[in-house]
């Protein structure tokens, strides 16, 4: 097999997952509002004060773009396996892992940066100063694009799983939790005045590690998952 | 080699051969478990600084070693499953899992208790404490999605994936908080901080971890015997042992 088929392939997935999300766009809204909603709690539970509000915004930001990446994840490949579209996958002789990349990317590109297009807004209203603006957007592009990865294991090892929403959450978050700290780190060292390049450049390590070992490991948990 | 590793690999003899080895592990843990203890309670001098409370460390030291140890032990054994399709690799994995999420318990609660005397508090979020607590969070996720299938090979092999994802992300877990606690230390804590332990301090924490090893083998012969019983409960070699 050569180089063009797995490609194209691959780019067929994406495409199919875009435009069945661009007919049900509504479902793809529910994490950004959900993302609003949840960063509206934290100003409600403490102080109105965007003073104090500013010390905790990188984090409150990043807690509730990790929380809606999740929400979503847990659907990524359920309807694929009911419906026996994941079955053909398997046995049609592509690499799996890159039809599954293609998948987790498109569905990135419905939730992950919407979030990341939204959190400047978010960030300001929970008194970010603008000068964060480009380190928070960056450090969450390089975090949604990795828990998209990292979730892609855990949706594929729970597929098939009663209640897997939660179960989810618990294997992937612990996963999650260097990432938040990086992410949160550099948005907070920008605001202290210092240079976020050592948090963004060891979160861009972890993207790449994940982005290369994520997708054997997502194609062994599905084959896993429709074998048997 | 192969022949004996595939004849190990057979329920009856792994049967049989753990249960002969379990005595071999369980009264050499007990004796130097009882030993460190005494040595390390009465016999090893009092810390200059810490007094007497430093004495907890022979506990809290060596379940956090063990509680590293038995996760790594957890995913090579998951990896020879899922590698070879070995079936009593599986079996082991599952059985280390619920002994190795004690041991960070364990490791929790001492650090926790310990802490209690050194900070003023019962708990601080140390760098050992906090990557202590998120591996605890990932032996119960492992737990968790063993438990949610009810067809055991299926629970195996997707465990043993997650087992391996695990064991990559720990360093990564482990120097991300670490970096994160060196950022917000307040100086006090660190000066408490252990500058060079004695060497009479140091030989009843080397025999403890010796005996806690000894325990893990003496725990993991028990439990893997009755994960075997388990799952060979409908196999004819059973009916003709009894």
């Amino acid at each position: 097999m050569h180089r063009a088929a797995v490609s194209s392939a691959a780019g067929l997935v994406f495409k199919r997952d875009l435009m069945l999300a661009w007919r049900r766009w509504d479902e793809v809204a529910q994490p950004l509002i959900f993302y609003v909603v949840v960063t509206t709690l934290f100003p409600l539970a403490t102080t109105p004060d965007l003073s104090q509000l500013r010390v905790i915004s990188g984090g409150v930001v990043w807690v509730a773009a990790l929380l809606a990446s999740l929400l979503a994840l847990e659907s990524l490949f359920r309807s694929d396996v009911e419906d026996g579209t994941m079955e053909q996958w398997v046995l049609s002789g592509q690499p799996l892992g890159w039809l599954l990349l293609a998948k987790v990317a498109s569905h990135w590109v419905l939730t992950g940066l919407p979030l990341v297009v939204m959190s400047p807004v978010v960030g300001t209203a929970l008194g970010l100063p603008f000068a964060a603006w480009g380190t928070l957007v960056l450090s969450l592009l390089l975090g949604t694009a990795t828990l998209s990865v990292l979730g892609g294991i855990g949706a594929a090892l729970t597929v098939g799983v009663r209640r897997g929403s939660v179960l989810l959450s618990l294997l992937v978050l612990p996963l999650a939790m260097p990432l938040l700290i990086f992410g949160s780190r550099a948005v907070s060292m920008v605001m202290d005045g210092d240079s976020p390049a050592g948090p963004l450049q060891l979160l861009a390590a972890i993207f790449f590690l994940t982005l290369s070992l994520g997708p054997l490991a997502m194609s062994a948990a599905i084959r896993i998952s429709v074998e048997s | 080699m192969w022949t004996w590793i595939h004849k190990f690999g057979s329920p009856p003899h792994a049967y049989r051969i753990l249960g002969n080895l379990a005595p071999w592990f369980g009264w050499p843990a007990l004796g130097l478990i009882l030993l460190a203890t005494w040595w390390g309670l009465v016999k090893a001098p009092a810390d200059y600084q810490q007094g007497d409370a430093f004495r907890i460390l022979y506990v809290h030291a060596p379940s956090a070693w063990m509680s590293m140890f038995i996760y790594v032990a957890m995913a090579v054994a998951a990896g020879i499953g899922l590698i070879w399709r070995i079936k009593l690799a599986h079996a082991a994995a599952a059985a280390s899992a619920p002994i190795g999420a004690s041991f960070t318990f364990l490791a929790l609660a001492t650090g926790s208790i310990w802490g209690k005397p050194m900070w003023g508090t019962w708990w601080v979020w140390d760098a050992r404490l906090t990557s202590e607590l998120i591996l605890l969070f990932l032996y119960l996720g492992y737990m968790a999605l063993r438990s949610s299938f009810d067809d055991p090979q299926r629970a195996d092999r997707a465990s043993a994936v997650l087992a391996i994802v695990g064991v990559i992300n720990v360093p990564i877990i482990h120097y991300s908080v670490e970096w994160w606690t060196t950022l917000h230390q307040p100086a006090s804590v660190t000066k408490i901080d252990k500058p060079s332990i004695a060497i009479e301090m140091l030989i009843p924490l080397f025999i403890m971890i010796v005996g806690f090893q000894l325990y893990y083998g003496w725990a993991i012969s028990r439990r893997l015997r009755g994960e075997i019983l388990r799952r060979e409960r409908n196999a004819s070699w059973l009916k003709a042992s009894n």
